[in-house]
């Protein structure tokens, strides 16, 4: 029973792929996986969209929108048949093609990413060597898109948007890779499936995710910052930073094109946060031995809502970075920290067990976490302006 | 260390998230249609014109002099005058709005037209949802629409309507006095001459009357000061 | 030889084309980006996975941008007003062309035909790879990183010497 629960949406695609000839059957299920990724995504988009409103709406102590449907929860379907029906303008100095493709790039760039996701136990589209390079090597076409995007539009503060962003995510998939290394380090492997495999074992009923050692959490810390960063969040919202320039990259947008923008940007979180689950938080394995009872898929994507969960508690915190902050904090903070962690958990690996790896691993994270937290909170003190020539 | 700011932050909207669920008092929104906040006294939206009694047509006070719609900045204001003519408060035939008009679109609540109004006619209003979805006739208020009782006026501007009503209760009493004056001294006139044929006895108590209050006046000086 | 091998090759060499005929620079880049995309997709035809996805990953995601970035901060993204289809070193040009392409075709042709052999493709893992990186090929590799360091290093002095100057 429990197996069934487990493995209940495999063993719906074998049953409804046993009514073709067996010729047909594998462009069939590929095809019947695509289809179920491509809707379910938009879907939790639409539930995240509403989570969002309202969760930032409380944090400020408001109460969200509570208007369309009972609580408000239609309000994604009202959004969604708004922008279908808004007029798709296009400038008219404007690239059209590429203002045409830009949108699509990036939605079929995000999708890609979850092709390789283990969403489940045997719930993997393709169950590649390299999937963790496949999914980076399609992130780093978004960025492609957004460039596409900001420049065809023919409007400054377009293409300001576009440049912010283009430099933002370059700067930042290096920290994100970096901090993605060590657990390849530790698996000795690329494919996610086998990561998420060597997390799933437990010593007394507790977990082996990569979490819980030193270099893991600072992993996952620098992952996360990477992440917000990556897919432009908050507080790295820079490339659409309304106060300054309308809506970067996307202000020359409307209509359906827009929402593919939306849809894109939150299907890049649901990747990035599907990804950082299965590096660190062990994917689709159960927190406790004793919890292994719920199906695994509940596991996933219960702790995918939780990290965007985390992203929308971010976002009601904190205010948005200076470009130049930005920049430092991620080549002198974040990659120093990732470097640092390449290291140690090299130390891990070679150390062996016991519990003198622990100290040593766990000493170097903080003492690096410390003095360089040091150094980025130096800031330059502002004095009492002086003139040159005024006085 | 850094990141300790970042965490209290995350504690203060975490507690702001529970909280707005716990207490009601955190959530300052005011869920309007269904929940209203009183509007203030002082409130003006819109001009309406103020009748008196209960019928609009002959209690408007209104006498169509154009001061208003000359004043008004936008010229949100037409009016027509009447042909014919109608008692107004004090009694008095005046001219009426054929036609009074006022249009929502354009009217940017200045309040002027309440000020240059020599007849307390027109006053601000305080409803505040003009919105239509005709916006060709709905937008355009005639007087039918515009006319308003003074009880409605006493309910939306208290203080501001006892001070019109007093003043105009005052002048009332003024032109009634002066009436009644102009009648007495017809009725003296008429006594007069009636007593210029016979003889005159009513001088001799108005001469005393003056002396009477004058006496008590110097003692009361020093006290007050 | 298959009917994907075709519409690949179609679309790697459309984007080739279209990025040196092209008039919009950016747009060259764009079709560039396209060409590199074709060329993963042929690696990834041959079951070569890890060079198909870094060649995606560096290719198209950084060295494309890297190109629109220069292009865009060096005001060369404006088409110039001037429309000659062909520039005045179009016989040089093709000379040197007609000399790059004489080298592989030459060694195509130099190729025995008992050298072609049309068996089954070489399974490499990517552990296999890392193996290799890591142990025969590990001095290369480490030049290689060397050279990067280096290159690296010389963009944060020119970057300083910017700030320096503008600081005095």
């Amino acid at each position: 029973m429990i197996e069934k629960a487990d493995q209940i949406f495999v063993l719906l695609l074998h049953w409804l792929v046993g009514f073709l000839p067996a010729s047909w059957q594998h462009v069939a299920s590929t095809i019947l996986c695509v289809a179920t990724i491509v809707l379910l995504y938009p879907a939790l988009f639409a539930i995240a969209v509403l989570l969002e409103r309202k969760g930032l709406g409380r944090m400020q102590n408001r109460y969200g929108p509570n208007r369309v449907g009972p609580f408000g929860i239609l309000q994604p379907v009202a959004d969604g048949i708004k922008s279908l029906t808004k007029e798709d303008i296009v400038p008219f100095r404007a690239d059209a093609l590429v203002h045409f493709i830009a949108p699509l790039v990036l939605v079929v760039a995000v999708f890609m990413g979850f092709a390789v996701m283990p969403m489940g136990r045997n719930m993997v589209l393709v169950d590649m060597d390299a999937s963790l390079l496949f999914f980076f090597a399609m992130g780093a076409s978004t960025e492609l898109s957004v460039f596409m995007a900001g420049w065809s539009s023919r409007n400054k503060y377009s293409l300001l948007g576009a440049m912010r962003a283009v430099a933002q995510m370059i700067s930042y998939e290096v920290p994100l890779l970096l901090s993605s290394v060590v657990i390849v380090m530790m698996t000795g492997s690329l494919s996610l499936v086998k990561m998420v495999e060597a997390q799933n074992q437990y010593t007394w009923g507790l977990p082996h995710w990569y979490v819980f050692t030193p270099w893991g959490l600072a992993g996952f810390v620098m992952f996360v910052i990477a992440s917000m960063a990556e897919t432009n969040r908050s507080p790295f919202d820079l490339p659409e930073g309304e106060s300054e320039i309308v809506a970067g990259y996307f202000t020359e947008y409307s209509g359906f094109k827009f929402a593919l923008f939306f849809l894109g940007e939150y299907v890049g979180m649901f990747g990035i946060a599907g990804l950082g689950t299965t590096l660190f938080l062990g994917g689709w394995s159960a927190p406790l031995a004793a919890l292994s009872v719920v199906p695994s898929w509940i596991w996933f994507f219960g702790k995918v809502m939780l990290w965007i969960c985390f992203f929308i508690w971010v976002r009601g915190t904190l205010p948005r970075l200076r470009q130049d902050q930005l920049m430092n904090f991620a080549w002198k903070f974040v990659l120093p920290m990732t470097l640092v962690n390449l290291v140690v958990a090299a130390l891990w690996r070679f150390m062996g067990e016991g519990l003198l790896r622990w100290i040593v691993c766990t000493a170097i994270v903080v003492v690096a976490y410390a003095a360089m937290g040091r150094v980025e909170m130096r800031r330059e003190r502002l004095g009492p302006r002086s003139y040159r020539y005024a006085e | 260390m850094l990141g300790e700011g970042i965490l209290k932050g995350l504690a203060e909207t975490a507690k702001n998230f529970a909280g707005s669920y716990v207490s009601k008092e955190r959530l300052t929104t005011v869920q309007y249609p269904e929940e209203r906040i009183p509007t203030a006294e002082a409130a003006r939206v819109f001009p309406f014109l103020v009748y008196d009694g209960t019928d609009w047509e002959a209690g408007l006070r209104c006498v169509a002099c154009q001061i208003c719609e000359k004043e008004c900045p936008p010229k949100c204001i037409y009016i027509e005058k009447s042909k014919d003519k109608k008692p107004d408060y004090v009694g008095k035939l005046q001219i009426f709005p054929a036609r009074f008009d006022i249009d929502v679109s354009v009217c940017m609540s200045c309040q002027i037209c309440v000020e240059v109004c020599p007849f307390e006619a027109i006053k601000m209003d305080t409803e505040f949802e003009l919105a239509t979805d005709d916006r060709f006739e709905g937008l355009l208020r005639h007087r039918n629409q515009l006319a308003k009782s003074n009880e409605y006026y006493h309910k939306i501007h208290p203080t501001e309507a006892a001070e019109v009503d007093a003043r105009l209760a005052e002048e009332k009493a003024k032109v009634e006095a002066k009436a009644k004056a102009a009648a007495e001294a017809a009725a003296a006139k008429a006594a007069a001459e009636a007593a210029a044929k016979s003889a005159a006895p009513a001088d001799a108590p108005q001469a005393t009357a003056p002396a009477k209050p004058a006496e008590p006046a110097p003692k009361t000086t020093g006290g007050g000061e | 030889m298959s009917f994907v091998f075709y519409v690949v090759a179609a679309l790697t060499l459309a984007g080739a084309l279209s990025a040196v005929l092209l008039k919009n620079l950016v747009h060259c880049a764009l079709a560039v980006s396209i060409a590199f995309a074709g060329l993963a997709l042929f690696f990834l035809q041959l079951d070569a996975e890890f060079v198909g996805f870094a060649q995606f990953l560096v290719y198209v995601g950084a060295v494309a941008i890297l190109v629109v970035f220069a292009i865009l901060l060096t005001r060369g993204s404006e088409t110039p007003k001037k429309t000659e289809i062909f520039s005045r070193t179009w016989l040089t040009g093709l000379a040197v062309a007609g000399a790059i392409f004489a080298v592989p075709a030459w060694a195509v042709l130099q190729a025995a035909p008992w050298m072609i052999h049309t068996t089954e493709k070489p399974a490499v893992t990517v552990q296999e790879i890392g193996n290799a990186l890591m142990g025969r090929y590990v001095l290369p590799l480490e030049i290689v990183a060397l050279l990067l360091t280096a290159a690296l290093i010389g963009a944060v002095i020119v970057a300083m010497h910017e700030k320096e100057g503008r600081n005095s």
